[in-house]
């Protein structure tokens, strides 16, 4: 292994399609109109000297030493901002260029300090290896005044800056600029005071940086550097893998020094993030090897008595032995499983194995079941299929983009910034959320031209008077509708929204929004060329998140907007794995490939395939299995990555079921808040430490490669697979590749897909097979999925939510994500990305906060009709009066004892986003947290009597 | 399983295929989806309650849980 260095072709490449030829030091070379010089030469292995360009950015002809000559052309022109022509004849070495590309050196060298053999970037500076490229061999001014006493910041945890490196080439500043769009950097002053400056002189951990890391990885010297390689020196070999946090699912270069992962850099040809990270992805990888984890497998009797380390022997026998004697004593259905979307396709796909074929029921489910489980069953029902239907690459043909409950650039930050690219470029933007999110004017140079300021829970009210305001100004593509779709179905639709009682005006008492902006927004989306919805869990997470989901197909399918690039229906997954633990048959009803478990012919196919007798009836659903616990019906379960405790909704309830359960088994990296009520642990391991695939938000299936060998000595599919065989059903694989296969055999969607392929195409979007050799970036273009291959339209009446706001409880509370926390924060807790955010706050409007008396910091009460917590306050007017808004990142926070058991009526995915609450000013935290702090403390010395021995 | 958590489940159910005028197709689609969703002892529980008195079911509800029970 090396660490094969990606090759920088110095500018970007060009997307046109016709083609120039020119000659470069002789040599001929064809490259498409608008390639730099510098890239076409590089392109055929001729390495122009260069320190302001790199390909990430566009190109800036500042450095100077990139110089070319052109016969018959004028002086020397910089190549990196010079386009090919047919027929030119370029000189890139000769000695009038060598002679002044070495005076551009000197005086570089002349303001720099001359430490390379101690520097951090000693073997990875382009500093350096520019002064060897051209030759440099003494330096002869002798400067009166330089920057080499200028003070390091090193206020950011995970890299400095040491302006006494610099070289004000500006790479850092367009990358944060072009890459990342927050324009958080700038060159402040003029001539010899010029210097990089975030914001308005400030550390960078007071300025507007989002810590993504794009300005380190443009830094050609040591001035920005990761303090992971100042700390321990640069890697040695590199290998590629795929992020375990959110839904973008982007490529890294995990680079190595033996064992130990010195830096994540995201990976120039990730097809799913271009070379571009966020603070989670690039920096929050600490976790992995954290004191907390926990890697020797225990069991325990009881939730009351100390954990015992055992081996593994022990512990999976121990797990079998405990199952088998609850189901010989409650019956086959009495236990079941959780698969997580932090899991491989591959450990998720074994999991709803073990439970269907091992354990004999259909009693699995997947976190899904908590954020995206409408969007499966939404999309499946209109389009056929239950995935989004582009790739992140389409929205840079969008002219209208519609963000539906949904945070791009906190949740998703990395596909935030390609959406901010494209709003810059000119594209428009309606924002329906009750919050105002960054991109609402928080962004530099982009502001929507529509915030659809919602009140929370009127979601269809809302989409059902686009989609009014569509029909009756005849705004309809009939053409793609008469094509494409039931037409049957479209004029039963098209009769149902042209009702009165759905036009704009008389939603307005019911969404707040007025009339007027819903009409104009219509009109923007229904006229694109190309217009784009993206949505997130701001419309699955309520009791008609499922409808929400038709109401956007609706939409989508009425005005032609899919089956082509730059348009269609995007859900925007919350984890890493959402999208795969679904496909992988996670659901309690669906086997592989979204296929009920009903169905005789798939039955039949999973029975000869996996040699077992299969239920044909659905399983339980997570919410069902809590009841089925408290009514003494469902005793064991096998919960793989998911920390339900904390993440699911009216967590007393789910406490009270994890207490009624007799055998509980964790498999996790941490003692996380289900393991306190397990009564086995199976230590599980990092995405680091495994191999597999991920697939994210876009159906992109991506290589996850073990990078050091499990802490606990197995990979999570092998404490499966073990589990499997002790219970009596025979698992054999040897590598993760042979599930893929197993998986592409019996999957038609998956028929393609191989861990060749990905290795051969680094990625690849299912669906994958003979129709679809290389994937599928766009679905639908042709016919929709359905067996008729028709988009259905269904009816979507508003019904409001069960949850009423009332004298005492008059506020509506919605949940959120933050940039640098990741779901429960079991991982990103675990790093410095506590440095941005240390706890959960409610958001207040001004008008709320004084009513009661409330300022800044102070404690609040939130009480709701589940249960009491206490949060400090965050005034601001991101917010509308009457609602009140927190993340829920921190156990003891407890989000979700407040939250309810209202659910969706298709999926049961909880009403995370709508609890009637009354907020008051308190001096000490709630019950709850006084009982949790207690509960939570005692386990913990549990834990600590158990590794104590 | 609480006979509340069901009614309101089957409940909820019935308020999305209740946009559909046609109250046949609804009740069809009611019954289909509490087939294709609900795990055997939920459905047992939800026609025992039904006959048992159903009090608290829409009318749709009640409709589609006779149609699965035939």
């Amino acid at each position: 292994m090396s660490i094969n260095k990606e090759q920088d072709f110095g500018t970007p490449a060009s997307t046109a399609t016709a083609n120039v030829t020119l000659e470069i030091d002789g040599f001929k070379v064809t490259a498409p109109v608008g390639t730099s010089i510098m890239r076409a030469a590089a392109s055929i292995g001729i390495d122009i000297p260069k320190l302001c360009a790199t390909d990430s950015i566009e190109p800036f002809g500042s450095c100077r030493l990139c110089l070319v000559q052109i016969e018959g052309g004028r002086g020397m022109p910089a190549s990196c901002t010079t386009p090919v022509a047919e027929g030119l004849k370029v000189t890139t070495q000769n000695p009038r260029l060598a002679e002044v590309r070495r005076g551009v050196m000197e005086l570089y060298i002349s303001d720099h300090p001359l430490d390379c053999l101690t520097c951090s970037a000693n073997g990875d500076c382009e500093l350096q290896d520019m002064s060897g490229a051209v030759g440099l061999r003494e330096v002869r001014y002798h400067p009166v005044a330089t920057h080499l006493n200028a003070v390091k910041d090193e206020s950011n945890p995970y890299f400095s800056f040491d302006p006494s490196k610099c070289i004000v080439c500006s790479r850092c500043v367009r990358a944060c600029e072009e890459t990342q769009g927050t324009f958080a950097l700038t060159i402040d002053g003029r001539g010899f005071d010029s210097k990089v400056a975030p914001s308005q002189n400030q550390p960078f951990m007071d300025s507007e940086c989002v810590s993504c890391g794009a300005c380190v990885q443009a830094c050609p010297t040591a001035t920005l550097m990761e303090k992971s390689v100042i700390d321990n020196g640069q890697p040695e070999h590199a290998i590629i893998t795929t992020c375990a946090y959110c839904g973008v699912g982007c490529s890294f270069r995990a680079e190595m020094k033996g064992e130990q992962v010195i830096r994540m850099v995201p990976n120039k040809d990730g097809k799913a993030n271009h070379g571009h990270s966020c603070v989670k992805g690039r920096f929050a990888f600490g976790y992995a090897t954290h004191k907390d984890r926990i890697t020797k497998p225990m069991i325990r009797a009881s939730i009351k008595d100390a954990w015992k380390e055992v081996s593994w022997e022990e512990a999976i026998n121990h797990a079998a032995a405990e199952l088998k004697r609850i189901q010989t004593q409650y019956g086959k259905d009495a236990i079941g499983g959780i698969t997580s979307s932090r899991c491989t396709n591959e450990e998720t796909y074994l999991v709803q194995k073990l439970i269907r074929a091992g354990f004999g029921n259909n009693n699995v489910d997947t976190c899904a079941r908590v954020c995206h489980s409408p969007t499966g069953y939404g999309l499946k029902q209109t389009f056929g299929e239950s995935s989004g239907t582009q790739d992140f690459d389409s929205v840079m043909e969008a002219d209208v983009i519609m963000v539906i409950g949904a945070n791009p650039t906190d949740g998703h930050p990395v596909f935030g910034s390609q959406m901010k690219k494209r709003l810059r470029q000119g594209a428009k933007l309606i924002v329906v959320d009750p919050r105002e999110i960054d991109l609402v004017k928080k962004s530099p140079h982009v502001k929507a031209d529509h915030h659809l300021k919602l009140r929370p829970s009127t979601n269809v009210a809302l989409i059902n008077a686009l989609g009014h305001v569509i029909v009756t100004e005849k705004l309809t593509d009939e053409a793609f509708v008469s094509a494409r779709c039931d037409v049957a179905s479209f004029n039963k639709w098209k009769t149902f929204i042209a009702d009165p009682r759905h036009a704009p005006e008389a939603t307005e008492a019911v969404t707040g929004v007025p009339a007027a902006d819903i009409r104009a927004a219509a009109r923007l989306y229904a006229s694109a060329n190309n217009g784009a919805i993206y949505y997130g869990l701001g419309v699955t997470e309520h009791s008609q998140g499922s409808t929400m989901v038709i109401g956007i197909a609706n939409l989508a399918m009425a005005t032609g907007n899919l089956g082509r690039i730059g348009v269609g229906v995007n859900p925007l997954r919350g984890q890493n794995n959402v999208q795969g633990s679904c496909d992988m048959g996670s659901f309690p009803h669906e086997f592989p490939g979204y296929r009920h478990v009903s169905d005789p012919e798939t039955h039949q196919l999973f029975e000869n395939a996996w040699q077992a007798p299969l239920s044909m009836e659905p399983g339980l659903r997570i919410p069902n299995m809590f009841e089925a616990a408290l009514d003494s019906s469902f005793m064991g379960l096998y919960v793989e990555g998911e920390d339900i405790a904390q993440s699911d909704p009216d967590i007393k309830h789910v406490h009270a079921a994890l207490r009624a359960m007799e055998c509980v088994i964790v498999q996790d990296i941490f003692l996380n808040e289900t393991a306190k009520f397990a009564h086995v642990f199976l230590p599980g391991s990092s995405f680091l430490e495994k191999d597999g695939t991920f697939t994210n938000a876009e159906r992109r299936i991506s290589p996850v490669r073990k990078v050091m060998r499990p802490l606990a000595g197995y990979q999570d599919w092998e404490v499966t697979q073990m589990l499997s065989n002790a219970m009596g059903y025979a698992m054999n694989y040897s590598h993760p590749s042979e599930i893929m296969a197993e998986i592409a055999g019996l999957t038609p969607s998956f028929a393609g897909v191989s861990y060749e392929k990905i290795d051969a195409l680094g990625s690849v979007q299912w669906p994958c097979n003979d129709e679809a050799l290389e994937g599928t970036p766009i679905m639908h273009t042709q016919e929709f999925m359905r067996d008729n291959g028709k988009g259905l339209f269904m009816l979507t009446d508003y019904v409001a939510t069960h949850e009423r706001i009332t004298p005492m409880f008059p506020l509506i509370l919605t949940t959120g994500r933050i940039l640098s926390q990741y779901n429960v924060g079991a991982q990103t807790r675990r790093t410095a990305n506590n440095a941005w955010h240390q706890e959960d706050r409610l958001e207040i409007h001004p008008h709320d906060a004084e009513d009661r008396g409330v300022n800044n910091d102070d404690w609040v009460g939130i009480k709701s009709r589940a249960g009491e917590t206490v949060l400090r306050a965050l005034i601001t007017d991101r917010v509308q009066p009457g609602v009140v808004y927190t993340t829920f990142h921190f156990p003891e926070s407890g989000a979700n004892v407040i939250t309810t058991d209202n659910s969706d009526w298709a999926t049961n995915c909880p009403e995370y986003k709508v609890t009637a609450v009354q907020v008051t000013k308190v001096s000490q935290s709630s019950q709850w947290q006084q009982d949790y702090e207690a509960f939570s403390g005692q386990q913990l010395e549990l834990l600590e009597q158990g590794l104590n021995g | 399983m609480k006979t509340e958590r069901l009614i309101k489940m089957a409940n909820d159910i019935s308020d999305f295929f209740n946009a559909e005028p046609d109250k046949e197709i609804a009740a069809e689609g009611v019954k289909s989806h509490i087939m294709r969703a609900w795990e055997p002892r939920m459905r047992k529980a939800i026609i025992a309650y039904c006959q048992e008195s159903g009090d608290g079911l829409s009318d749709l509800a009640k409709a589609a849980v006779a149609k699965i029970t035939g």
